[in-house]
């Protein structure tokens, strides 16, 4: 222990100092042989902001599904699929269902049912196709979008089948041209129905596979209203085939009270329905599960990632190793003055050490750099979400210093063994 | 320097008061199943403020004798008191502390470091004693303006005479305030009027009370010195 040098922070500072010194002397030679580090260090933190980004990203999207909550679709199954020119499908999910899974599934604190349904929209002579929603106010407590204005659905407005709808506002954009969009009528399939509100839309996209319940160009009307104008047979014309299906709810989101308990719920919804369904025309999706997997594939890839870190910061010290040990013996002659002079063998070690821990950690903070650019260019040129994560900074930092202490160590003892006096005759 | 009765076995007179004392000190070599006698059994000691060439022919034992005496190496056997303190036993750390602390080494080839300046050649004892920065840079220049090159504080050695570098050398040696200060060769690489400078220097140094060691095979440069102690086969062969 004894060739460990003892801490003195003024000391250590000088030694610094010499340090930077010594490797400014051969600025090229100091820059190749940090190489290996910045490009380890670099390449790792731009690979885990680009991957953090993406997946936090996916994470995000899951997290909005609401991670308490248990989404099911209605899904057509594959043998209705034939080519028969005109036929009913029936499937997917009842009104029953909801209200088996509101009174008797433990946990759920909740559900919110749609019916969606295409349909043509028209203001004067604007028309497009959008989708309309009939849902439950707890819609809009679930899809937390900005309310731009008037109101939300209401309880009142089931309770009388008003014929009101919320639009989200790119279906406003599209139908109204004014600003004064509350209280426009607007004409869905063979109805009027009064703008109420416009919420913002947002990209919902898809998450984890399962569809964001909301989309850009929605309409909201109660479900009371949409049962009573719509039915629940949805008619589709398509190549001269017209396709009929029966689908009481097409969504039905599930609240269940807390996190812990929406893998229970959520077991036990699929086997009330596997009970009541006699084929499988519905799929549950459980966002959290989702989300634990995301996550379990971030932690996959980090490994991965810090394998290939651990890799090439091996062979970055290795790098300054090599250089280290050639300088010790283009130094020997140095040495051996300092230590005829008096410096302990400790002071050798410790200068060396600090002079190949400057070395890689200013590879290091030069990686860091590159590695924090790299993703904002991509972010620029790409538009990828990228997120440096602070805690690989850190570490890169660390693990530098690292890297110099370990690959440093060999050299510094190697310099500070020499004889004073072999050293001294050198040349 | 009149003889002492404690004097062991050997040709030096010796001194209790000594600075420099090497009680029947053994150096030896094993080259292979050989054994070489560097030194083989020497005993002297040299007084404070007293200025001594070591001479002898090439093989005789100088350099074994000066490292000695220079507390980079050990004797084999022997004991070696320097300021009264016996240091043929102690650690290689306790050695750099006692080189450090009353010991000055001037060398052949001068031995400065290169990517240093003047000032931080001269100030490179001073690091290693703790000294700040501030106090040191002082000294440095103080020790620069004695040896005639204050002017040169920021000259790199490669930028300097070979005297220069060698008066260089000297004010580093002097930086710790040594009591001895061991030269092996030191005007070894210089002319002679050049050499004649750096004794001139040394003798200076020898009149402000420092011990001065020097090993030369030069009969000129030997005649600065007060006493020459000629070494033959790693003994002391004579002393005048
Ligand atoms: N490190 C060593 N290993 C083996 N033999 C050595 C070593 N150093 C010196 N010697 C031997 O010891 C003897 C004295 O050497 P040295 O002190 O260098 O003599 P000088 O300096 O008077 O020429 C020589 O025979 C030399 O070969
Ligand atoms: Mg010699």
């Amino acid at each position: 222990m004894a060739l460990l040098p003892q801490v003195n922070l003024n000391r250590t500072l000088r030694l610094v100092k010499l340090g930077v010194k010594t490797l400014l002397l051969h600025k090229l030679r100091s820059l190749l042989t940090m190489l290996g580090v910045v490009f380890g260090v670099g390449s790792v933190i731009a690979m885990l902001a680009v991957g953090t980004g993406a997946s936090r990203e996916a994470q995000e999207q899951i997290r909005r599904l609401g991670s308490q909550n248990i989404i099911i679709h209605s899904v057509q199954p594959q043998q209705d699929q034939t080519t028969e020119r005109v036929r009913m499908s029936i499937y997917g999910l009842t009104y029953d269902d909801d209200a088996r899974i509101r009174e008797t599934i433990p946990f759920v604190s909740r559900t919110v049912p749609a019916k969606l349904i295409p349909q043509e929209a028209r203001v004067g002579g604007r028309q497009m196709e959008l989708r309309v929603v009939g849902t439950t106010p707890g819609w809009f407590e679930l899809v937390e979008r900005e309310l731009l204005a008037g109101r939300r659905l209401q309880e009142s407005d089931m309770v009388r089948s008003a014929n009101v709808t919320v639009l989200t506002e790119r279906s406003a954009r599209r139908l109204l041209a004014t600003e004064q969009v509350l209280g426009e009528s607007v004409r869905i399939g063979s109805n009027y129905y009064q703008v109420v509100g416009i919420i913002r839309s947002e990209t919902g996209g898809t998450a984890g596979g399962v569809q964001t319940p909301d989309q850009e160009v929605d309409a909201y009307i109660p479900i009371t209203t949409a049962r009573e104008r719509f039915g629940d047979i949805v008619v589709r014309r398509r190549e001269g085939s017209t396709e009929r299906s029966l689908v009481e709810l097409h969504q039905l989101v599930v609240e269940v009270d807390a996190i812990e308990n929406v893998q229970a719920a959520a077991t036990a919804i699929e086997h009330m329905l596997r009970r009541f369904h006699s084929r499988e025309d519905y799929r549950v999706s459980v966002p959290l599960a989702l989300l634990r997997q995301a996550e379990a594939t971030q932690r996959t890839f980090n490994i991965v990632l810090g394998s290939i870190a651990g890799i090439s910061l091996l062979v970055g010290g290795i790098g300054i190793m090599n250089i280290m040990l050639a300088s010790v013996t283009e130094r020997t002659r140095e040495i051996g003055i300092r230590r005829a002079i008096g410096a302990k063998r400790s002071q050798i070690v410790g200068q060396f050490l600090i002079e190949t821990i400057v070395l890689s950690s200013t590879g290091g903070l030069i990686g860091i750099a590159v590695g924090v650019t790299i993703p904002q260019v991509i972010e620029y040129f790409a538009g990828m979400p990228t997120v440096v994560p602070l805690y690989a900074v850190v570490l890169s930092l660390g693990i530098s210093v690292a890297v110099g202490v370990i690959f440093g160590i060999y050299p510094a003892m190697r310099a500070a063994k020499l004889d004073p006096i072999v050293a001294l005759r050198y040349d | 320097m009149p003889p002492s009765p404690a004097t062991p076995p050997g040709t030096a007179p010796a001194a209790t008061a000594a600075i420099v004392r090497l009680e029947d000190v053994r150096k030896t070599y094993r080259m292979g199943s050989e054994e070489v006698h560097a030194l083989a059994g020497v005993s002297v000691a040299f007084e404070p403020g007293s200025f001594w060439a070591i001479m002898g022919p090439s093989g005789s034992g100088k350099s074994t004798m000066l490292n000695l005496l220079g507390c980079l190496d050990r004797p084999t056997s022997g004991r070696y008191i320097l300021a009264g303190e016996d240091v043929s036993r102690m650690d290689d750390d306790a050695l750099s502390g006692i080189r450090l602390t009353y010991l000055g080494f001037v060398f052949q080839s001068f031995n400065l470091i290169a990517q240093l300046t003047v000032r931080e050649n001269i100030e490179l004892p001073l690091f290693y004693l703790g000294w700040e920065p501030h106090d040191s840079a002082r000294r440095a220049a103080e020790l620069a303006h004695r040896v005639e090159l204050g002017a040169r504080l920021g000259h790199r050695p490669a930028e300097l005479s070979g005297g220069q570098q060698q008066r260089v050398a000297i004010a580093r040696a002097l930086a710790n305030d040594p009591q001895v200060i061991l030269a092996d060769e030191p005007t070894g690489n210089l002319d002679s009027a050049t050499g004649k400078t750096i004794m001139e220097l040394l003798r200076d140094l020898n009149r402000q009370g420092k011990t001065i060691i020097i090993v030369t095979h030069e009969p000129e440069i030997a005649s600065w010195a007060d006493h020459r102690l000629h070494m033959k086969d790693g003994l002391v062969d004579r002393i005048d």
